[in-house]
C-alpha cells in the first residue's frame, strides 16, 4: 500500500512516524523483507560529509553612507577575492577562491593555507571578516573605497548556494606513475601506493534514491547544520551512466544544487579545507530524508556498501588526460575495509569524506523528524533521471591556438 | 650541505654578543630563527635552523660550544586537535607507525602520541589542519 508525503507528515506531527537511518534500513529490509519494511518505516535518513568544491555563499552587506557600488568593482574578504558582478551590495564567494598573492603551486606542492572555504567557515563561526573594496564611483554611488570588518550578523541575507554537491558515487583515485602526485583526491603515492575514495556509500543521499523518485526540486534537507533545500539538479548531473541491476550508478552520476540560510548553519558542518598541491575547498554536511512511499523506494534505501561499485581511476594519466579507462571496480565494503586489490597488488585505502560525520548527520535528521521539528516536503519538480536523455558533455568549445598569458 | 634544527641555550653573559651573526660571517652558515625567548632566569633560548657545508657546520657548532652555549637537538611534538578532526580517516593509512588509527566498527580515529615519531606526514596532508607540530624546548 502506497503512502503519501501528507500522511507521513501527519504521523511526524503526531510523533508517531517511524524514522530510521539508511544504515539501519539495511538490516530492517534484510530481516523483515521489503513489503513489511515499506509498511513499517516512514522515513529513511541519509547523510554525507565531504569536500564539495562547487560550494559558495552570497550575501548582501547593506548600503554604506555615502553609497558605494560594489558591482563592477573589486572586493576582497580576508584578502580572498569575492565576485562583485551583481548590484551595489551583493557579493558571491566561491569555496575555491584564493588570495591574489597566494603562491599557489609555484612552490610545489603548494600549501593553500587560506581561501574561500576558510572565509565561509570563519563567517559562519561569527568571526570578523575584513572586507576591502574599491569601486569606480558614480553620481548615485559616489564612494570609491570601503575598508571594514563585517560579521554574519551585520549582513542582510547570507545564503549558502552550492551548485554541485552530494555526488552520486565517485571515482577511487590511484597513481600508476613513478612519482607522487597531489590531487583533489589527496596525496597519491607512486606505483599504486594507495587508493583514495570519497563517498558515504550506503549512507549517501543519491545512492539511496538512484532514480531520483523522491529527491527533487524543493526537497527540504539538512544543510551545514541548518535547513536547506534542493534548488535544482547540480552541474554535471549525469543520470545516463552504467548502472547495476539495482539501478545504482557504477560511476559518478547525479548531483544536487542546494541552497539554505547560512545564518542557521554551523562551522561544525561547514569546514574550510586545504588540499596540499591542489587548493582550498569547503567540506559540507548534507542530509536528505527519503519518504518511504512504496516498496520500490524501501528496496532502494536498503542498499548496502557491498552492492555499490566504484571505478578505480589512474590520476597520474587517465584522469588528467580525460581518457575513459577504468582500471577495475571495487565495492565500498572493500574500500572501507582499508585495503583493496588493484592489478594484483594489495593497496591501502583512505577515505576523504567522513563516514563518522555522515552517520551523525543521518542521526540528527532522524531525531529532528522524530521529534516533529522537521517535516518533509513534496518536490515541486523532479530532477532529470535517465529518461531525460541528459548526458554530461565534455568541453566542446572551439579552441584557439595562442596560449593565454596571465594578466 | 646540511640542514639541522637545534635549540641553543645562551648563558646570561652572551646576551649582548653577536653570536649568531658570527655564525654567518665566520663559517658561512645560513640560519633561520624559528623561535627566540628569554627564560625567567635571563637565559636566552633560541630555536634555529642552520644550513651550510658539513665542515663549516662542525666548525660553527664547535664555536658555539667554546662560548658555553648549550646545544640540544630540537624535539617536536605532534598534537591532535580533536575538535578540528572530522574523523574522516584520511590520515590513517599514511601514518607509518599506526599512531593514528581507526576503530573498525565506529570508524572513529584516535591518536596515540606514544607511537608517534613526529614524521610530520599527517600534519602535511590533513585537509582540516587537525594535526599540528609544536616545538618543545
Ligand atoms: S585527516 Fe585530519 S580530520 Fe581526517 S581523521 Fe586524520 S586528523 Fe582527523
Ligand atoms: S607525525 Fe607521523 S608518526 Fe606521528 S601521527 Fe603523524 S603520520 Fe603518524
Amino acid at each position: 500500500m502506497a503512502k503519501t508525503i501528507e500522511e507521513i507528515n501527519e504521523k511526524i506531527r503526531e510523533g508517531k512516524a517511524v524514522v530510521v537511518t539508511a544504515e539501519e534500513m539495511i538490516d530492517i529490509v534484510r530481516e523483515k523483507g521489503v513489503e513489511k519494511a515499506a509498511k513499517e518505516v516512514d522515513v529513511v535518513t541519509t547523510g554525507t560529509f565531504g569536500i564539495m568544491c562547487s560550494s559558495g555563499i552570497y550575501f548582501n552587506i547593506g548600503h554604506t553612507k555615502p553609497r558605494i557600488k560594489l558591482g563592477g568593482g573589486k572586493v576582497y574578504l580576508n584578502n580572498v577575492p569575492a565576485y562583485a558582478g551583481f548590484a551595489a551590495a551583493d557579493l558571491f564567494l566561491g569555496a575555491n577562491a584564493l588570495p591574489d598573492d597566494d603562491p599557489r603551486n609555484r612552490y610545489y606542492p603548494g600549501d593553500f593555507e587560506y581561501g574561500g572555504g576558510h572565509v565561509i567557515e570563519d563567517l559562519v563561526s561569527g568571526k570578523e571578516i575584513l572586507l576591502t573594496a574599491t569601486a569606480y564611483g558614480t553620481d548615485c554611488y559616489p564612494r570609491k573605497s570601503l575598508n571594514a570588518y563585517i560579521t554574519i550578523n551585520d549582513l542582510n541575507e547570507a545564503v549558502l548556494f552550492n551548485i554541485r554537491n552530494a555526488y552520486q558515487n565517485y571515482n577511487v583515485a590511484v597513481n600508476l606513475s613513478n612519482r607522487p602526485i597531489y590531487t583533489y583526491m589527496g596525496f597519491l603515492k607512486p606505483k599504486l601506493g594507495n587508493a583514495n575514495y570519497s563517498s558515504a556509500g550506503q549512507l549517501s543521499p543519491l545512492l539511496n534514491d538512484p532514480f531520483y523518485k523522491t529527491i527533487g526540486i524543493g526537497t527540504k534537507i539538512f544543510l551545514g547544520g541548518g535547513i536547506g533545500y534542493v534548488a535544482w539538479h547540480g552541474t554535471q548531473h549525469n543520470p545516463n551512466v552504467p548502472r547495476t541491476e539495482r539501478g545504482v550508478p557504477k560511476v559518478g552520476a547525479g548531483t544536487l544544487a542546494v541552497i539554505g540560510d547560512l545564518k542557521g548553519m554551523s562551522p561544525k558542518w561547514l569546514r574550510g579545507v586545504s588540499m596540499k598541491g591542489y587548493g582550498v575547498s569547503l567540506a559540507v554536511g548534507i542530509g536528505v530524508p527519503i519518504p518511504i512511499l512504496d516498496e520500490e523506494i524501501a528496496f532502494y534505501t536498503s542498499i548496502s556498501d557491498d552492492e555499490i561499485y566504484a571505478p578505480v581511476v589512474d590520476y597520474s594519466s587517465t584522469y588528467p588526460n580525460r581518457e575513459p579507462d577504468i582500471i577495475t571496480e571495487v565495492t565500498y565494503k572493500q574500500l572501507r575495509s582499508g585495503e583493496i586489490e588493484v592489478l594484483g597488488k594489495k593497496v591501502p585505502t583512505s577515505p576523504l569524506s567522513s563516514y563518522v560525520k555522515a552517520r551523525e548527520i543521518a542521526n540528527i535528521l532522524k531525531d529532528w523528524i522524530k521529534t516533529g521539528k522537521f517535516l518533509l516536503t513534496k518536490p515541486s519538480a523532479p530532477i532529470p533521471g535517465p529518461e531525460s536523455g541528459i548526458k554530461f558533455k565534455p568541453f566542446s568549445g572551439r579552441e584557439i591556438k595562442e596560449e593565454v598569458k596571465e594578466k | 650541505m646540511r640542514t639541522e634544527r637545534i635549540v641553543l641555550h645562551f648563558p646570561k653573559h652572551l646576551a649582548d654578543k653577536p653570536v649568531i651573526v658570527n655564525l654567518v660571517r665566520k663559517f658561512d652558515l645560513d640560519f633561520n630563527i624559528l623561535k627566540a625567548t628569554i627564560t625567567p632566569d635571563e637565559e636566552g633560548v633560541m630555536v634555529l635552523e642552520i644550513t651550510g657545508e658539513e665542515e663549516n657546520f662542525q666548525k660553527g657548532i664547535q664555536y658555539l660550544k667554546e662560548l658555553e652555549v648549550k646545544i640540544q637537538p630540537l624535539s617536536q611534538d605532534v598534537i591532535w586537535d580533536e575538535t578540528r578532526c572530522t574523523h574522516c580517516g584520511y590520515c590513517v593509512s599514511y601514518c607509518p607507525t599506526k599512531a593514528l588509527q581507526r576503530d573498525e566498527k565506529t570508524y572513529m580515529v584516535s591518536f596515540d602520541p606514544q607511537k608517534c615519531t613526529t614524521c610530520g606526514i599527517c600534519v602535511e596532508i590533513c585537509p582540516y589542519k587537525a594535526m599540528e607540530i609544536r616545538l618543545v624546548i
